[in-house]
């Protein structure tokens, strides 16, 4: 099947970016000649360390430059400095980082209430979104909350109960 | 300042935090005008991106106004108005020099897979993101691109990532002219790898999706055929027979690590996190395309391990090329395509809201409500 140019005509710029080179086989590169030089680029001035920042050990030094968000702090903390022991094609890098990332939503939480501050958790959520939008959805859920919270609060008040006994 | 803060899965707030500081001399801070919420920060949002702390800013899409510069900088002056590409790169170490922006060597300590990127976690260089009132840019003479006098803010902020992202994805199939197009994922990289596909001569353009009313939109603004998979047994059977049995000449993962449509990946790869998010957009690629074909990658996926039918790789001879985008080297292209009303990014935005109302913001278009495809934040500061 041959296309022609006029069948397109409808859509606006089409073709005008073909480009014969552009094949899987030939990487976007300005080929240099120099590649053997790969090392000798002109390193950028180098940021102050002011914060504790975690190190692939797949690279010798930190890079020029790095982000300060949010240091490695508490037990998560620790747990993310012996996730960097491993190198990033080891499931022991990804998996303590996936760990530490649910302690830290704990320690946040902590955070929180050490500032006084009660996390609202239902405007954090964006529920407000949910009562405007999702009505139907969101009632659904806080029943099923309200549900299986009572069923919890009823087996573990049994076994009490029992264990008196 | 005023900034989102994250607080865990599907938890996030708008919450106060110091204003940021020059911390290198190729530093910039910018006063941000407008960010978006991208599909790629879902990702983050649902807790699928390893080393994602809380107390982070994420927003990796913004422009703004230049407030404050570091002694080094030569190419900005403070009030110029800029894009700033989503990834962090300082121009001149080995990838930057081939126009690998995206994979900077001298931005992320902390990978070296990925480059840095801008409120993505700290697997990509622990930056607070543009999310916020303002926001540490580093290397600023290298990303940061002034935006021209005529053009629209909005079609300015989706220059950071989503048009870049949506055309690179299409250049990297190497699309032949009459070739078929096969994009999986209507969300807004999707429907921009649709509309570009076509300014590489495509000859059919097919995208699919499991919710109508992406279905809708992308058939209207890329005028592509779009089909939605939860009412087909088996996708790949569809493309096979919509192909005359052929398959794709070239198939674009616009999905990522979030997919759905398959009750495998997803126990596997966003319920126990055993694999680098949910597979099922590139297991559909590869099946789907014809042998010899292309499949390109712009879906982010986690660093870890997946479960991909590589077998189907290697027998069908298929080439796989994937990148996150190198915004800076399409910068001016795109530029152009936009001046010349070949491409009209701001039609996408569907949401404006205040980044006050971050959470909110983040739910609707996480659980996709009120047919939202692009959602931008308007810090109070750009609203006065
Ligand atoms: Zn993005
Ligand atoms: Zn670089």
């Amino acid at each position: 099947m041959e296309s022609t140019p006029n069948e397109y005509a409808h859509i606006n710029g089409w073709g005008v970016d073909a480009d014969p080179t552009n094949e899987p086989t030939h990487p976007i590169k300005n080929y240099t000649g120099d590649d053997h030089q790969r090392l000798n680029w002109e390193r950028p001035p180098l940021q102050a360390v002011t914060v504790e920042v975690l190190k692939s050990n797949e690279r010798p030094n930190l890079t020029a430059v790095f982000g300060t968000s949010s240091p490695p702090s508490g037990l998560s903390g620790i747990i993310r400095r012996y996730a960097f022991k491993s190198s990033e094609s080891e499931y022991g890098h990804w998996l303590p980082l996936l760990l530490a990332d649910r302690i830290n939503v704990v320690e946040g939480i902590v955070d929180d209430l050490r500032q006084g501050h009660i996390p609202n958790i239902f405007a954090e959520k964006g529920w407000k979104a949910d009562w405007k939008y999702n009505r139907e959805g969101l009632v659904k859920n806080l029943l099923v909350g309200v549900v299986v919270t009572t069923a919890v609060i009823a087996l573990l008040s049994r076994k009490k109960k029992k264990s008196i006994r | 300042m005023l900034a989102m803060n994250y607080r865990g899965p599907f938890r996030v707030r708008a919450a106060h935090k110091p204003y940021p500081e020059i911390l290198h001399p190729g530093d910039a801070i910018v006063r941000v005008t407008r960010s978006c919420i991208c599909g790629s920060d879902l990702h983050l949002y649902h807790g699928l991106v390893p080393d994602t702390r809380v107390g982070m800013t994420f927003g990796h899409e913004f422009i703004g106004v230049v407030e404050e510069i570091g002694s080094s900088v030569q190419k900005l002056a403070v009030g110029d108005n800029v894009i700033v590409p989503f990834n962090v790169a300082c121009g001149t170490c080995a990838f930057c020099k081939q126009g690998l922006f995206g994979n900077c060597h001298e931005s992320n300590s902390q990978a070296t897979a990925v480059g840095g990127i801008f409120g993505y976690s700290h697997t990509a260089g622990g930056y607070d993101g543009g999310q916020a009132e303002f926001v540490r840019v580093p290397y600023a003479d290298v990303g940061p691109t002034i935006i021209p006098d005529w053009m629209d803010h909005d079609d300015a902020v989706l220059l950071t990532d989503v048009v870049p992202t949506g055309y690179q994805a299409a250049e990297m199939g190497g699309i032949k002219m009459g070739d078929t197009v096969v994009i999986f994922g209507a969300g807004p990289v999707g429907i921009m790898a649709a509309k570009c596909a076509w300014l590489f001569g495509a000859g059919r353009v097919i995208v699919i999706d499991h919710l109508e009313y992406r279905l809708d939109f992308v058939r209207n603004y890329a005028q592509c055929e779009a089909y939605n998979f939860k009412s087909m047994d088996d996708p790949v059977l569809f493309l096979k027979k919509t192909t005359d049995w052929f398959g794709a000449d070239v198939c674009i993962d616009a999905v990522g690590g979030d997919a759905s449509g398959s009750a495998l990946q997803t126990i596997t790869g966003k319920k126990l996190l055993l694999q680098a998010g949910s597979a099922t957009a590139l297991h559909w690629a590869i099946n789907s395309v014809k042998k010899g074909g292309i499949v390109s990658i712009v879906g982010v996926y986690g660093p870890t391990d997946n479960l991909v039918p590589i077998g189907n790789v290697v027998n069908k001879g298929i080439t796989i090329r994937a990148n996150q985008a190198s915004v800076k080297r399409l910068l001016p292209r795109l530029i152009d395509h936009i001046q010349a009303g070949r491409l009209n990014p701001k039609e996408i935005i569907t949401h404006r809201v205040p980044l006050e109302e971050v959470a909110d913001a983040y739910h609707i278009f996480s659980a996709k409500l009120d047919n939202c495809i692009k959602p931008i934040l308007i810090p109070p500061s750009a609203r006065k």
